[in-house]
């Protein structure tokens, strides 16, 4: 054999980082209370928009953001994916629905899971709400909540999705 | 007022999954050298080099422009490294005219690349943060429920992507550079392609490759004297906008309509599918083109997949306003120089030199280029015609 054949092209390499996170006031204050099983938002004082998780200051005002608006558990389905491949490093099964949702009173839409439906049914406007994690096993982290289940109420209209006020949506 | 600069030279590589004859170094300088060769000049004509690439996590190697200064013959001259995620390739082009046109510099070198069989891009940048889930299940994850609301918004049927994804492959089959070579793709095989992030099929995503591209730009005189024909810069312009903020328009961002509006302005540009006569545009999912046919007012608000299904964007239904010649992202997608890929093959288009993928007598075509959560945006309108 020539050392062509042998000749080495490329070596895999992977780079793993560990971070110290440094969540700043805004998150490390949302991060406190999700321990505690409530979602905590702020509400800018230009443009009255609430947003969740905090960050400190309104992205479209630029100002700081303090006052907080404890938000429920209840969501919108903004939109949607059904996931067809696996995450590495996460234990999750394809299909599994990955849906942008926006809660009760706050007027900016995150990621999290939708589970205990048929995907297929899965759709814009679908009303949903959270499935925790035993509180035994909760942290700083918004994994506290599993995923969102669908809620078995009318389905919010486009136009008022991420306008809803913390009360909720009686349809 | 600024002064003219003009694309006088382009050099792309092959486009594939893995060039493993190469390393990093050796990819951008094989841009780099054709690039010089097509303008007729060697190394000691550049006197800056403007460099710009996706994330360093993709590929593990931080300020990676600093090793590549001696491949692309810099030492000892200026250079500058561009970072705007996806749309980088272009930002990275309208840096570099930027630096001819204030006079700076007479004449500069411009690269980027990627070099994806070395990097994990799909997964870099999904790091966990404690305030969110960590479900960020690649780009395509991310663009998918903006597809499905324009989806929704729109009313388009559901086989415009399937022919986005055919007519950019067809495109593509006549780029001997481009990494899909897809003669005989057909809509049924698109459709039947696995489903990876509903409502996107494995077919309806870009490939991804190993590649670089390169441009030299030089001012009026010196672009006067080049013996190839140049491709005049009429417009170029950037903007972004957050990611996250209430109220955002994801499907049509405002950011992408402004910078539109400021490019066309720049160049006259009043109705861009009459003024123009092609397009090179960043889309990397095929019900990006509809979109941003509206985002970039070739198309009314909702109207956009009407002009995808007419074949009005493609070369071989002799479209009036064909986009992505080339093959665009969804045939070759080496992240990092994409987006110059879009604005090389604009002007590539204006010179008359794209070979089989040639619009027919193109005067006036636009490069653009989006990154991130579709919040960068940079576009170019370059021209056969001085302005």
């Amino acid at each position: 054999m020539s050392d062509a054949e042998h000749a080495v092209t490329g070596i895999e390499c992977p780079v793993y980082l560990q971070y110290h996170f440094t969540a700043g006031r805004a998150p490390a204050r949302f991060l406190t209370r999700i321990r505690e099983g409530v979602l905590t938002g702020q509400r800018c004082p230009r443009c009255s928009n609430v947003y969740i998780p905090p960050r400190g200051s309104c992205p479209a005002c630029g100002v700081p953001t303090e006052e907080e608006v404890v938000l429920p558990d209840k969501a919108t389905v903004q939109s949607f994916t059904v996931v067809a491949i696996p995450i590495p490093n996460n234990p999750i099964e394809p299909p599994f629905v990955v849906a942008n949702l926006v809660l009760d009173g706050a007027n900016i839409a995150f990621i999290h899971l939708i589970s205990e439906c048929d995907n297929s049914a899965v759709h814009i406007g679908q009303r949903v709400q959270a499935v925790w994690k035993p509180r035994e096993e909760w942290g700083y982290a918004m994994d506290n909540i599993r995923y969102f289940r669908p809620l078995d109420e009318p389905d919010v209209p486009v136009e008022q999705i991420g306008r809803l006020s913390v009360s909720g949506w009686e349809g | 007022m600024s002064k003219l600069a003009a694309v006088v030279g382009i050099g792309q590589t092959r486009y594939k999954t893995r060039r493993g004859d190469v390393s990093i170094a050796g990819l951008v300088r094989e841009a780099a050298a054709n690039a010089l060769e097509d303008a007729g000049l060697g190394w000691d004509d550049v006197e800056a080099v403007i460099i710009g690439k996706a994330p360093d996590m993709f590929e593990g190697v931080v300020m990676p422009e600093c090793y590549l200064s001696d491949a692309l013959g810099c030492n000892g001259k200026p250079m500058l490294r561009v970072h705007t995620a996806g749309s980088v390739g272009g930002s990275t082009a309208l840096v570099a005219a930027s630096h001819v046109q204030s006079g700076s510099f007479r004449r500069v070198l411009t690269v980027t690349f990627e070099k994806q069989s070395e990097s994990n891009a799909m997964w870099a940048l999904s790091t966990p943060q404690p305030f969110s889930v960590h479900l960020n299940a690649g780009a395509g994850g991310y663009f998918a429920p903006i597809i499905r609301e324009y989806m929704r918004r729109s009313g388009a049927p559901y086989d415009v992507g399937l022919k986005v994804a055919v007519k950019d492959r067809l495109h593509g089959a006549r780029n001997p550079l481009a990494h899909l070579q897809l003669p005989h793709i057909t809509m049924q095989e698109v459709e039947e392609s696995m489903m990876l992030w509903d409502p996107l099929r494995f077919l309806e995503a870009c490939p991804s490759s190993d590649g670089a591209c390169a441009m030299v730009i030089a001012d009026e005189e010196l672009a006067t004297r080049s013996p190839k024909p140049p491709a005049w810069i009429r417009g170029g312009a950037m903007r972004s906008e957050p990611t996250m903020y209430a109220g955002r328009d994801e499907v049509n961002p405002r950011a992408g309509r402004d910078c539109a509006a400021d490019v066309y302005r720049q160049a006259g540009i009043t109705d861009p599918r009459r003024d123009l006569d092609c397009a090179e545009v960043y889309v990397p999912f095929s019900w990006y083109e509809p979109m941003w046919l509206e985002n970039l007012g070739f198309a009314a608000e909702g109207e956009g997949w009407k002009l995808t299904m007419a074949g009005a964007t493609s070369l071989d239904e002799g479209g009036d306003i064909p986009w992505n010649c080339s093959g665009g992202v969804l045939s070759s997608n080496p992240i990092g120089a994409s987006g110059m890929i879009r604005f090389a093959e604009a002007a590539r288009q204006v010179r008359g030199d794209a070979g089989a993928h040639q619009v027919p007598g193109a005067r006036l075509a636009l490069g653009h280029a989006y990154g991130g959560g579709a919040q960068f945006f940079a576009m170019w309108v370059v021209g056969a015609d001085k302005p």
